[in-house]
């Protein structure tokens, strides 16, 4: 029987890897970088749609670059959790492809926005799909160093002294992961995610395991904006151009969540009580943090940005509880807030494209000129704080069920009261954004109608409604969503599966 | 040998922490040099660090135990590079906000942490 190669799993790759060669090929022509990228952005997202049903239906799919058989050579892995993860992560390319057309300076466009934003796609999908430690490091630092570009490109002040702190503090996470491989290779010898899984659950030495644990907690922490190590997010992501923002909000940061689960469930398993009670602590930590940093915030963009922490909380606080209903939330949690982050970020674009601010104080009215961003605000800020039908209540209400039902009533308080401040952040820019009226010191802000507004700058409403009508889709046809989730719990839940098709037992 | 590399690796990691602390650009950049340094080092001995033992084997000898393991090793040119591109765009960065904001005190760049 000839072994048919699972090519499914390499589309992805390949099409985004093609696009940037492509655009490098046509560098300095802004234009034709521009159709190559939303092209790519589209057979990506096609691409990621035919990976998800294979995993979906086919289970877990496996590739081993080069032929060299499983523990020696590099694996690259689809199981639901990555095929997914590599989904949504192309919705959100998709959308802000098409947003950046309009809302990139050309001047930004010219110095290769174009081919950088596809390298760092590139190494996302590459860090969902790895199954190996070291070959993850490389993905994370293909994705940082292209971040990093992203986040100068342009070289405004601000941007600049965000990044220098955004740099420093990557370049240490990334020293504590290459530390953590080190550790694990020196007592397991060997680097293959599944491989490390058996060898882990047997090694006798249980204490220097701990401490490669320790380093990438910290090394994915750094990443994820866990709480001792947030402080870069907000100082550096409000910062660049919004499509950049919106990008970078919606997927780095879940990257490192991504990383978090991949580890503490297929291999620091060996002692759940201890590691995942300090996740516990993180997490509440996280949470209530990031939103005191939204309160104190009266900025637009750096309200949203101070979410991002909190809710990276909620979704390590589901992979602590490790319940199969607990991951299943931590994953709702990270989809619901990929595509409402991005869309609230998208919308935050466009406001300001008809105010000229983003400070809170110098805004206002939008509810009376503009109903139609209204409306789309209103989904997703009502969403993120957790209103009822909307998709946010569905992952806060898993969550807390998951929370009632292993006794940990602490967390569950602690989330619920985070909800409550969010909800409080929210309305702070709802009301001096959307309901105030518009401030009299602004003496000749630029007055669109809606009409013109949706004919100047269709691209960016054409995004954000695209990434509404995503939320709304998994607000209120969940049937899909929740088997999907199931199944993925259980499969991280018990990581046979995933080793036994690595290791083709 | 089986103390000095663990102390070198030691002081190299705690010497890169201290620099990163300050608030000098400079002390910055010898600082991130330095932590790439620790860490490729330290992968580097994972490996294991012998001498006298030249990888020429006769085809009966399996003499393993005697050898470095050598996958650290390429693991460790790897890193190097990534470390060292990193390190250039720190400088090149760091650099430019010296030219943009004035300023080589790292506490002074808080226009993005000020809430207005």
């Amino acid at each position: 029987m000839t072994d048919t190669i699972p090519t499914l799993l390499l589309f992805p790759l390949w099409v985004l890897l093609a696009a940037f060669i492509f655009c490098i090929f046509s560098w300095n022509r802004a234009k034709v970088q521009a159709a190559i990228a939303i092209v790519a952005g589209f057979l990506y997202l096609a691409a990621a749609a035919g990976l998800f049903m294979e995993v979906y239906r086919n289970g877990i799919q496996v590739i081993q670059i080069g032929n060299w058989p499983a523990p020696f050579g590099i694996t690259l892995v689809a199981d639901l959790l990555a095929a997914g993860m590599v989904l949504i992560s192309a919705v959100v390319a998709f959308a802000i492809i098409l947003y950046s057309l309009q809302d990139i300076s050309a001047a930004r466009k010219k110095k290769g926005f174009y081919p950088v934003l596809l390298v760092m796609m590139f190494g996302v999908c590459g860090s969902f799909l790895t199954g190996d430690i070291f070959n993850l490091y490389v993905w994370f630092e293909v994705m940082l160093v292209a971040s990093f570009v992203l986040i100068v490109l342009g070289n405004s002040k601000k941007q600049l002294e965000g990044a220098v702190k955004y740099v420093t503090l990557s370049f240490i996470s990334s020293g504590f992961l290459l530390t953590g491989s080190a550790i694990l290779y020196k007592l397991t010898g060997t680097l293959n995610m599944a491989d490390l899984s058996v060898a882990i659950a047997q090694h006798p030495n249980q204490e220097l395991i701990t401490v490669s644990a320790v380093f990438f907690l910290t090394g994915f922490g750094i990443k994820a904006a866990l709480f001792p190590f947030f402080s870069w997010l907000p100082a550096s992501y409000p910062t660049p151009p919004i499509s950049v923002v919106g990008l970078m909000a919606g997927l780095l940061t879940k990257v490192g969540v991504y990383a978090l689960i991949r580890f503490f469930t297929l291999l620091y398993t060996y002692d759940v009580p201890a590691t995942h009670s300090v996740l516990l602590v993180l997490a509440g930590l996280t949470m209530f943090f990031g939103v005191l940093g939204a309160i104190a915030q009266r900025n637009f963009k750096k309200i949203l940005s101070s979410h991002i922490v909190s809710q990276i909380g909620y979704m390590i606080m589901g992979l602590a509880l490790f319940t199969p209903l607990a991951i299943a939330g931590s994953i709702f949690y990270i989809i619901h807030h990929i595509l409402v982050k991005t869309n609230l970020f998208l919308i935050s674009g466009i406001v300001k494209i008809t105010n000229g601010h983003y400070a809170l104080r110098k805004l206002g009215g939008v509810y009376d000129r503009y109903p139609f961003i209204t409306v789309l605000f209103a989904v997703s800020a009502f969403s993120l704080a957790g209103i009822p039908p909307l998709s946010g209540f569905w992952g806060k209400f898993i969550l807390a069920k998951a929370g009632l039902a292993s006794e940990a009533y602490l967390i569950v308080a602690v989330s619920l009261l985070v909800g409550l401040l969010t909800l409080f952040s929210i309305s702070k820019i709802w009301v001096s954004v959307f309901w105030s009226a518009s401030p009299e010191s602004d003496s000749n802000p630029p007055q669109l109608d809606g009409r013109t507004l949706f004919r100047r700058y269709y691209c960016l409403l054409l995004a954000s409604v695209f990434l509404t009508l995503c939320t709304l889709g998994i607000s209120f046809y969940p049937d899909f969503l929740i088997s999907f989730l199931e199944q993925t719990a259980e499969q991280l839940l018990n990581p046979d599966s995933y080793i036994n098709a690595v290791l083709k037992k | 040998m089986n103390l000095i590399i663990p102390l070198i690796i030691g002081v190299l990691f705690s010497a890169s922490l201290f620099l990163m602390f300050q608030k000098s650009f400079f002390k910055l950049i010898i600082g991130v040099i330095l932590f790439g340094y620790a860490t490729t080092f330290f992968l580097f001995t994972v490996g294991g660090v012998t001498k006298n033992a030249p990888p020429l084997l006769s085809e009966a000898e399996v003499a393993v135990d005697q050898l470095a393991d050598p996958l650290p090793q390429a693991l460790t040119l790897t890193a190097i590079v990534i470390s060292i591109g990193v390190q250039l765009f720190v400088i090149v960065l760091l650099k430019k906000v010296y030219e943009e904001v004035g300023t080589e005190d790292l506490d002074e760049l808080n226009t993005t942490d000020k809430i207005k």
